[in-house]
């Protein structure tokens, strides 16, 4: 049996916290969900700054109808009542009103629709300049990554299992061997996999793209701001589906150029793991005393 | 015209008679057994989702541990989790929704509310129901045998994408699922036959078209969708079966096949299948609503012709589920522009039934309450699916728990709330007794709460990035994914609640009237006793 009162004790603990948690969004760790939020995680990449502003326009948009609606609801109940109005009236039609909220809809619709589309051929089209190519391929259950420009080897990169877990790193979501990307460089990302459907997601890009075997998918994302981004696999992929994360280091250009030489030699390389460990380790100090 | 009916030689077989029962050719009977089969599988469907909500309650794995002691060794491992989930989805849409709706309330008021003795074809009407437990036995079977690997059943979502339902799972886990499926569909195919037919030829004499009830109409619609969707479905079904153990290729890339190609056939039937779930639900609210509010239903014609819209557009915007599969930009904006297109017929429907109240003289009996919820609650999830619609945003939110809030909102709280709502609208004329008013509104307070406890934090979840179908989430998604369990709760009170009414009614046994809920009652089926005669309408009735 559950331990029902710590359950609940431990509910209203949280939901007190909870209103603490709500101001914490805009102290969210980048990269990462945070307990309690509400929202997007905080956007890293111009798409995802398109979709979190398209994503609160239209949050006003639904919220003003849903409201509405509610508000008509609770009006009809109080006014129309048996006791506030004994005689129904016996009306039925009334063109104008149908005509209003035919067409009325039908503009809020269109209002969605001009920047709606500007968002979609925004992610699709990829920008004329790109930098360099990053391929990712889905297996049961793990990542496999190749950068084909800069002849690196395919290299797997497994979660980091709970008992192996160090301090620093994020249960179901740390993974052995991350991608590294230098920070303002446009990355072409390929997608595929070798068995069934995954899908390579990562919130704080806006990136989502089925990996689906005997295909190619295509995306692209400019990761605006150094830190360590995490994303999960997110097509049902079967027993492990959950334990397939992704795990994205965004560098300064000189920290990725020394990284890729040391993982053009060897894909494991111990000396990549060092080189991305030491930058992570100076900039945790930087920001520390920031703070 | 209950006069009619009263002095009608009434010879009812016995309850206890098991040919009734197995033999029956009669509506109401076959109505019955499709309620009684709904409630049932309900049950274990909504069981399942309490091991979901069990298992999500705390980061880590509690319920689906995979160990040898404890609860793991019952519920098994994460694939058994993926089960769970498949069968969830599964067993309420076409052993609970579909056959409460279509089966249940369809059979015993499509003949009742046009003036027709029986349906159509009343044998093919048995049969349409036996095969539903011989699917659904398939469906349970299914579970319990070898799926991928040594692990039991078929966890692969109730999409069945392949080639995780192909390659992915090699066991006949399932291939008994491709047979219970197909059986169903059967079962719904020949359905939709006798309503069309019975729809069509046997309206009381005055009955046009434009005089049927709307949940006349709303049947009539919903089984179009059923006839024309569901031979895609077993045409995909028949593909995965072959591609499984006859060695074609049709979605293996190995062969020329290809994945994607399954999906488009999948939702082309899945797309108007969510709205066969919903639409006779639009037809029983717009019922309640009417007579509680002893008004006439606002708008009668947009109502019936939104609800053909309806149908029509949900067969041309399947592949808005497949915004991530890599479809050319263009054809992503063609199924944005399409889908958005259906909020219009929607919010018709909506303001309708408000502009329905509006003037009226509303009473909040048991049923209109369950009404109003609805409209409320379909609204919220209306919304959030204009938002899914735009393929830029459902980018970030695809595959997220922000999908499973959506279609929880228009389904668990909307579907399900106008079955309540349609049966405690006929629970007296059904079976004849009156219910406990008082607890079956405590029911729709926890129901109402509850639902919306459990999914209206998953919006939130869904923002910040839970993905779909995770049998274990990062440490983060802890504070949403605990309220929602404890939503499970307060929703389980509301169930244990719908059996005390149950009991409640058997063992009182109040004698129900012909027609409880007055003037505002207007269709056929309050002409006649409470229950009605077990053969109606000997002599038709005629519509003015």
């Amino acid at each position: 049996m559950p331990d029902l009162y710590g359950e609940a004790m431990r509910f209203l603990t949280a939901l007190a916290l909870t209103w603490t948690t709500f101001a914490a969004t805009a102290f969210a760790t980048p990269g990462q969900p945070t307990d309690g939020a509400l929202g997007f995680q905080p956007a890293v990449t111009p798409i995802m700054e398109d979709i979190v502003s398209f994503h609160n326009i239209l949050l006003v948009i639904i919220t003003v109808i849903t409201l509405f609606v509610m508000g008509l609801l609770v009006w009809v109940m109080i006014r129309y009542n048996r006791k506030a109005n004994p005689t129904p009236s016996k009306n039925s039609h009334n063109t104008l009103l149908e005509v209003v909220w035919t067409a009325l809809p039908v503009l809020i619709l269109i209002g969605i629709a001009i920047p709606s589309f500007p968002l979609l051929y925004l992610q699709d089209e990829l920008p004329p300049e790109i930098d360099f190519t990053l391929k990712a391929t889905g297996n049961q259950w793990n990542w496999s990554y190749e950068y084909p420009d800069h002849e690196v080897a395919e290299y797997f990169s497994n979660m980091i299992e709970d008992e192996d877990l160090q301090p620093g790193q994020l249960r179901n979501l740390s993974v052995d061997y991350p991608l590294v990307v230098p920070v303002n460089a446009t990355v072409r990302l390929q997608v595929t996999a070798t068995d069934v459907i995954h899908n390579w997601a990562m919130p704080a890009f806006g990136t989502k793209m089925d990996a689906i075997p005997g295909r190619i998918n295509e995306a692209w994302f400019e990761v605006t701001e150094e830190g360590v981004y995490y994303g999960q696999c997110s097509e049902l992929c079967g027993l492990r589906h959950a334990f397939m994360p992704i795990e994205v280091h965004a560098v300064p250009q000189d920290v990725f150029d020394a990284w890729i030489a040391a993982k053009a030699e060897d894909e494991y390389s111990e000396a990549a793991d060092a080189i991305i460990a030491e930058y992570t380790a100076a900039r945790e100090t930087r920001l520390a005393q920031l703070d | 015209m209950s006069a009619d009916a009263a002095t009608h030689d009434d010879h009812t077989p016995s309850m206890w008679d098991w040919r009734r029962w197995v033999l029956s050719t009669n509506h109401k009977d076959i109505g019955t057994m499709y309620l009684v089969f709904a409630i049932f599988a309900g049950i274990i469907g909504g069981g399942l989702s309490g091991l979901i909500r069990w298992e999500l309650m705390e980061p880590g794995l509690q319920v689906f541990t995979g160990e040898d002691t404890g609860w793991g060794a019952l519920f098994g491992n994460a694939h058994n989790y993926n089960v769970v989930t498949t069968m969830h989805a599964l067993i309420m849409i076409f052993f609970m929704v579909m056959p409460a709706m279509i089966g249940g309330f369809g059979n015993w008021f499509v003949p009742l509310m046009i003036g027709a003795p029986d349906m159509a074809f009343p044998r093919m009407n048995n049969i349409s129901f036996w095969l539903l437990p011989a699917s659904f036995a398939l469906a349970l079977m299914s579970m319990f045998v070898p799926g991928a690997g040594a692990d039991l059943g078929f966890g692969g979502g109730w999409v069945l994408y392949p080639p995780l339902s192909t390659s992915g799972h090699n066991g006949p886990a399932m291939d008994l699922l491709i047979l219970s499926l197909h059986i169903a569909g059967i079962s719904s195919i020949l359905g939709a036959i006798n309503f069309i037919t019975t729809i069509f030829n046997m309206r009381a004499p005055g009955m046009t078209i434009h005089k049927m009830p709307l949940f006349v109409w709303s049947v009539l619609v919903t089984v179009f969708l059923l006839l024309l969707s569901l031979p895609v479905l077993a045409g995909a079904l028949t593909m995965l079966l072959t591609d499984r153990n006859f060695g074609t290729a049709f979605f293996d890339p190995a062969g020329g096949g290809d994945p994607v190609m399954y999906q488009h056939l999948f939702w082309f039937f899945g797309h108007p299948e969510v709205y066969i779930l919903i639409l006779p639900g639009f037809g029983i609210i717009s019922h309640i609503v009417s007579t509680f509010s002893r008004k006439p239903i606002f708008g009668y014609l947009g109502m019936a012709y939104a609800m053909v819209a309806i149908g029509f557009i949900g067969f041309l915007v399947w592949a808005h589920h497949m915004y991530t599969v890599g479809m050319p930009v263009d054809l992503k904006a063609y199924f944005v522009a399409a889908t958005m297109v259906i909020a219009v017929p929607t919010g018709i429907k909506i303001f309708s039934w408000i502009a329905t109240m509006w003037g009226g003289s509303m009473e909040f009996r048991t049923p209109m309450m369950w009404a109003i919820g609805f409209i409320f609650l379909f609204t919220v999830g209306g919304v959030t699916g204009v938002v899914l619609a735009n393929a830029g945003v459902d980018q970030a939110l695809h595959d997220t728990y922000y999908v499973v809030a959506h279609f929880h909102y228009v389904l668990s709280l909307g579907a399900v709330f106008a079955i309540f709502a349609g049966w405690y609208y006929w629970f007296e004329k059904i079976f004849g007794v009156k219910y406990n008013s008082f607890l079956a509104r405590a029911q729709f307070f926890f129901f109402f709460i509850g639902a919306n406890v459990i999914f209206f934090p998953q919006h939130f979840l869904g923002l910040q990035g839970m993905p779909r179908r995770y049998v274990d989430y990062p440490d983060n998604f802890e504070f949403w994914n605990s309220v929602s369990s404890w939503g499970y709760v307060i929703m389980l009170v509301g169930m244990v609640l719908f059996f005390a009414v149950l009991v409640d009614a058997i063992v009182r046994r109040r004698k129900g009237e012909a027609n409880p809920w007055g003037e505002g009652a207007t269709t056929l089926e309050w002409t006649l006793s409470s229950p009605p005669p077990f053969h109606q309408f000997s002599e038709l009735p005629k519509i003015k």
